[in-house]
């Protein structure tokens, strides 16, 4: 199975939009959208069957039995995250804080404290005639970045193991950003033509190369200032980073979006050089040596 | 010697599971004796790490080898870490990877680029 | 052009501006309302991917590394028990060739293993994730935090941004985009939210997810309007359905675009944003009042 991740670092960049492109371009068998903090790729892809809702599982938290409780305080003194609190009387735990390490019942010396498994969001699974995992994490919990992985292997288990995956990012650097690298074939990048949008591309960028990934970049929205974009160019050619092409601010794109379809289905300039980038990152793809290389679980 | 394999259901005609850390079910192979036995994997459901458990797991069943297609770099490290060598699968087909390494023509996963190695350090 | 009327009531007050989708302007809310509010203190929770300090460029006075707990195993004491190992929910341990090894990415320095160790055979050390810097610009202090690549969470560096922030002035929170921990740690102690919405089908979707999280931690909020055209915007009309004050409106500027790609400060540089940031400081003052 082959994956292309769609990345930016900075939001709002163009990720779902390119993504959802070059899934119809492609007719992708297997797609999923791992911005679990906030999933759109559902508002483009229109898919008509009902999916499979599982339950998914955090950490599990902390949970206080007041009448075991004896408000000696030693759990609020040993909880490293500040999620124990003393209100209105009684010792509590802040659910959004709660880590689930299990050192509060570890402590408690009237075993008044046990961990809870908690339901922390919803995994979502189309699976007719194409796969399609996206998830969303229960407002106020953690561990979106498990959540990631699991999006993953929902749709791997599913799907056909000579599919082509496109897989959509989240924006950022961290643990969801980290979990969706593992294991594919190629990062795009999308960046945007600004002294934010730059900053945050060298950074994904550094990221993505830290843990092996094949990565190439492509700029969108480059006309709104040129100067910026000629800068990515040169950024990628002083550091040996395939350039896959530019996307126009389109406002005929933007409409086209705003209404759930995708830039494959539009008539408009963007579209034409979404389809270019979405060629050259094809070939791109094909042409580089499949890397063998470790990935996490 | 004892091979270890991650796969998806708790028998031979099965097939080998694309996940190691979060593989249902944990086949064991004495080459000796020529038997099998299945672990559940109870990694699989964990928060994170899940390569690290399952690979703890395997350490403790005291095995000479893993074969796998794929191998996260923490798992990697612990399996490594208690000198078990790790072959890279060929194909899904449980017992014709059993014949395939009887006959030497499996190779080692080790030899292959690992990912990130700093961590920021 | 300084507002100081009435600017005491604003005084100690924590502002988080917030979005959900990302690229709808959270920095460039609260870098303006930072300098048009004359003095205040900026603070960039978006430590994946800070961006504040490209407006601001402040001049830096201090800067502090931020660490983690991690454990370490003095396996002289070790006797293999594996109660460490089996304590970690994180399966950060694990027990290989008679020693215990740290996976210092995946532990969570919840200080648990330490406890737990019979043998006091375990002891920590800090380990480095990024660091925090102050500086100023003109009347703004400027509190800005960087993750290191590669490291899996902000959240500490988001915890000592807020323990430095000050308890005099006026505060502006520029959050992190999304809704999972890093925003939640961003906006916990804030007085007040601002949303900060784009006209656009996945921007209204990620607006509703940020409404939720804000309602949850029930802290008052209002909405910004920005990149407004003409006709229908459907982020006014989820405010409208959801009674959520419109606190300002700023419309989708070519010129203003390409101004703050390069990195300017929109109050500084034109006297029409300078109003209107300040009008918008106002707006937030009538909802917290």
């Amino acid at each position: 199975m082959r994956q292309l991740l769609i990345l930016s670092g900075k939001g709002g960049t163009g990720k779902t939009t390119v993504a959802s492109a070059f899934i119809d371009f492609t007719d992708a068998k297997a797609f999923a959208d791992c911005d679990v903090d906030a999933p759109n790729l559902h508002l483009v892809m229109h898919m008509q069957e009902k999916p499979e809702i599982s339950d998914y599982y955090g950490m599990g938290k902390a949970k206080i039995d007041r009448s075991k409780c004896m408000s000696c305080g030693i759990c609020m003194e040993n909880c490293r995250f500040g999620a124990i609190s003393f209100k209105e009387g009684a010792y509590i735990v802040e659910e959004f804080r709660c880590e689930g390490c299990g050192v509060c019942a570890y402590v408690c010396p009237q075993t008044a404290i046990a961990m809870k498994p908690d339901v922390a969001g919803e995994l979502c699974l189309y699976n007719n005639t194409r796969v399609f995992s996206t998830a969303t994490l229960k407002m106020g919990s953690g561990t979106s970045g498990k959540l990631v992985t699991e999006v993953k292997k929902n749709m791997q288990r599913s799907c056909n193991k000579d599919a082509f995956a496109i897989i959509d990012g989240s924006p950022g650097i961290g643990c969801p950003v980290i979990a969706s690298i593992s294991g594919v074939d190629m990062v795009l990048v999308v960046a945007e033509p600004s002294i934010s949008g730059i900053s945050d591309m060298e950074r994904i960028v550094k990221t993505a190369q830290g843990f092996g990934a094949k990565i190439a970049v492509c700029v969108n929205k480059y006309d709104t200032n040129i100067d910026k974009s000629l800068e990515i160019e040169e950024y990628c050619k002083r550091n040996d980073i395939s350039f896959m092409g530019r996307i126009s601010y389109d406002k005929s794109a933007a409409e086209a979006i705003n209404n759930g379809i995708s830039l494959a289905k539009a008539d408009c300039r963007a579209s034409e050089e979404i389809k270019k980038v979405y060629q050259n990152t094809m070939k791109h793809i094909n042409n580089t040596k499949r890397r063998e290389k470790y990935d996490s679980n | 010697m004892k091979l270890a394999m991650p796969v998806n259901e708790n028998n031979i005609k099965s097939g080998i599971c694309y996940s190691f850390g979060r593989a249902p079910w944990f086949m064991i192979y004495d080459t000796e004796i020529k038997k099998e036995f299945f672990i559940d994997n109870s990694a699989a459901s964990s928060a994170g790490g899940a390569g690290i458990k399952a690979a703890q797991l395997l350490v403790d069943q005291n095995i000479d080898g893993l074969i796998t297609p794929r191998c996260g770099q923490n798992a990697a490290e612990v399996v490594q870490g208690a000198d078990i060598k790790i072959i890279k699968s060929q194909g899904e087909d449980i017992e014709e990877n059993i014949k395939l390494f009887e006959s030497g023509k499996l190779t080692l996963l080790d030899e292959i680029h690992t990912g990130y190695h700093n961590h920021g350090k | 052009m300084k507002f100081t009327r009435d600017i005491t009531i604003m005084e100690s007050k924590k502002i988080a501006v917030l979005s959900g989708k990302g690229g709808t302007g959270k920095t460039f809310v609260s870098v303006n309302l930072a300098d048009a509010a004359g003095k205040s203190v900026y603070i960039d929770c978006d430590v994946e991917e800070p961006n504040g300090h490209l407006f601001f460029k402040p001049e830096i006075t201090s800067e502090e590394k931020v660490t983690v707990k991690i454990p370490v195993v003095n396996h002289d004491l070790c006797t293999g028990c594996r109660k460490c190992t089996e304590f970690c929910r994180f399966n950060a341990l694990a027990y290989l060739k008679d020693k215990v090894k740290v996976f210092e990415d995946i532990c969570h320095s919840c200080g648990g293993c330490m406890l737990v160790c019979p043998q006091k055979a375990i002891y920590e050390k800090d380990l480095a994730i990024g660091k925090v810097e102050i500086g100023k610009s003109r009347q703004v202090k400027i509190l800005s935090g960087t993750m290191d690549i590669g490291k899996a969470s902000g959240v500490p560096i988001i915890k000592r941004l807020l323990e430095l922030g000050s308890l005099e002035d006026l505060t502006i929170i520029d959050c992190p985009p999304g809704s999972a921990c890093v925003t939640m740690e961003s906006i916990k102690d804030a007085d007040f939210c601002v949303l900060v919405a784009e006209p656009t089908l996945f921007g209204v979707h990620n607006l509703a997810m940020v409404h939720e999280l804000v309602n949850l931690f029930k802290i008052p909020f209002g909405a910004v309007l920005n990149k407004c055209t003409d006709g229908e915007n459907p982020a006014e009309k989820y405010c409208d359905d959801n009674d959520i004050k419109i606190l300002g409106k700023f419309d989708y500027d070519k010129e203003m675009g390409r101004l703050n790609a390069q990195g300017e400060i929109m109050s500084r540089v034109d006297k029409a944003y300078n109003r209107k940031f300040a009008e918008l400081s106002y707006a937030i003052l009538e909802e917290i009042k």
